[in-house]
């Protein structure tokens, strides 16, 4: 049960903006109230996005947790592969990693560029 | 009065989080789908917009999940994400309390929906609504099929659901048009965010079209899961779409892969008119 609680916390932090700022202030405290393991007690606090990944979070709310904390989209992915590089495939759920040439490849296959078009 | 206006549309947050990263000349030709489709809902004189999205845990959770759920409240506050990392301010958009009562006590006779006073709209509304109310003058209703994980709603109550969504709308004085968002083949926020399966969208779409209920209705869950990814579960609200449209048939006004966008990014309508 104790990946539901990670969830759980993930998706009411995703919804209120102050247990974002009480979560920012002391990480331990807020999470103390959730019934989590020490690994998924520390993979909240570091943020450890790929061990989180690995245990099997839903992908959406991980997600946002990594906006929160500011993590650029390409790093995120990274994150998420260095994950289960390091830890083996996701354990639960349905947010798995399949094999994917990656985005640029793609692309690039296509013809799209991607080398500007800010507005 | 009636359903005026019937379609579907993507609803990735990258469509708007990550625009300055595609490629300009499809992401244009995909904006400039969108703003049609606004086009059209204005055309249709639609007073109400039903947005029946795929939601993502921002509202409902594994602690209370239901099926189907409708918004009841006179204003919804959104985007529930990072306003810069989602690239949408934040915005407050217009409901109508009475107008979605009427509408959920219709939808009540025949499926069992939860009703939602409170909606924070997450990317899976707020992105569609950014590109078709982008000054949030339009009422909206919002819906929510639960696409996210297993046990999902079976896609023959996802079809019943949009039986009685246009019963419902056909029974109250208002003008209403109905828009299903959410992706086709795709696997987003998974490491393979970009990976999307043509084949399998293009026949998806072709059965849509056609609105060839035994077709969209032959799914199974793992079969999608396999083929289209853990975000193929969110046909759901195009065949929903299907099922309101009464038999009208489809077209598709854009579908192309935006790997950036992490789907085929997608708009596509019914001719009601020509039923
Ligand atoms: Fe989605």
């Amino acid at each position: 049960m104790s990946l539901y609680f990670v969830q759980k916390f993930l998706f009411e932090l995703n919804r209120d903006e102050g247990l974002q700022e009480r979560y920012h202030a002391d990480r331990e405290a807020v999470l103390a109230r959730y019934d989590l393991t020490e690994e998924e007690q520390a993979a909240l606090v570091a943020p450890d996005i790929g061990l989180l990944f690995h245990l099997g979070v839903n992908g959406q709310i991980l997600m946002h947790f990594a906006a929160l904390h500011q993590i650029e989209w390409a790093d995120y992915l990274q994150r998420m592969r260095d994950g289960i590089a390091e830890h083996g495939p996701v354990r639960e759920g349905v947010y798995a990693m399949t094999g994917y040439e990656g985005v640029d490849v793609h692309t690039d296959a296509l013809g799209q560029s991607t080398d500007g078009g800010s507005e | 009065m009636s359903l005026v206006y019937a379609g579907v549309c993507s609803h990735a947050p990258g469509i708007t989080g990550r625009a300055d990263q595609a490629d300009p000349d499809v992401r244009d030709r995909f904006y400039a789908s969108f703003h049609q489709m606004r086009a059209d809902i204005e055309a249709s004189g639609a007073e109400a917009i039903i947005v029946i999205a795929a939601e993502h845990f921002a509202n409902f959770f594994m602690n209370n999940m239901p099926s189907f759920a409708i918004g009841m409240a006179d204003s919804y506050p959104g985007p529930i994400e990072d306003s810069t990392w989602l690239g949408i301010d934040k915005f407050t958009a217009p409901g109508d309390r009475g107008l979605s009562e009427r509408m959920i006590t219709e939808v009540s006779q025949t499926v069992d929906v939860s009703y939602a006073e409170e909606w924070k709209f997450d990317h899976g509304i707020a992105v569609p609504l950014h590109f078709l109310t982008p000054k949030f003058d339009t009422t909206i209703i919002p819906v929510n099929i639960n696409c996210q994980g297993p046990p999902l709603t079976p896609l023959h109550r996802a079809w019943a659901f949009g039986e009685a969504l246009r019963r419902a709308a056909d029974s109250v004085p208002e003008k209403i048009a109905i828009v299903g968002t959410g992706g086709i083949s795709h696997w987003p926020a998974t490491p393979d965010s970009g990976k999307v399966n043509e084949a399998w969208d293009r026949d998806f779409l072709d059965r849509w079209c056609r609105n060839d209920k035994d077709a969209l209705l032959s799914y199974n869950d793992a079969e999608v899961y396999k083929d289209a990814g853990q975000g193929g579960f969110e046909i759901r609200t195009f065949i929903t779409v299907a099922a309101a449209a009464g038999g009208a048939t489809g077209v598709v006004h854009f579908c192309e892969p935006i790997p950036i966008f992490a789907v085929s990014c997608t708009v596509a309508s019914y001719d009601l008119a020509a039923q």
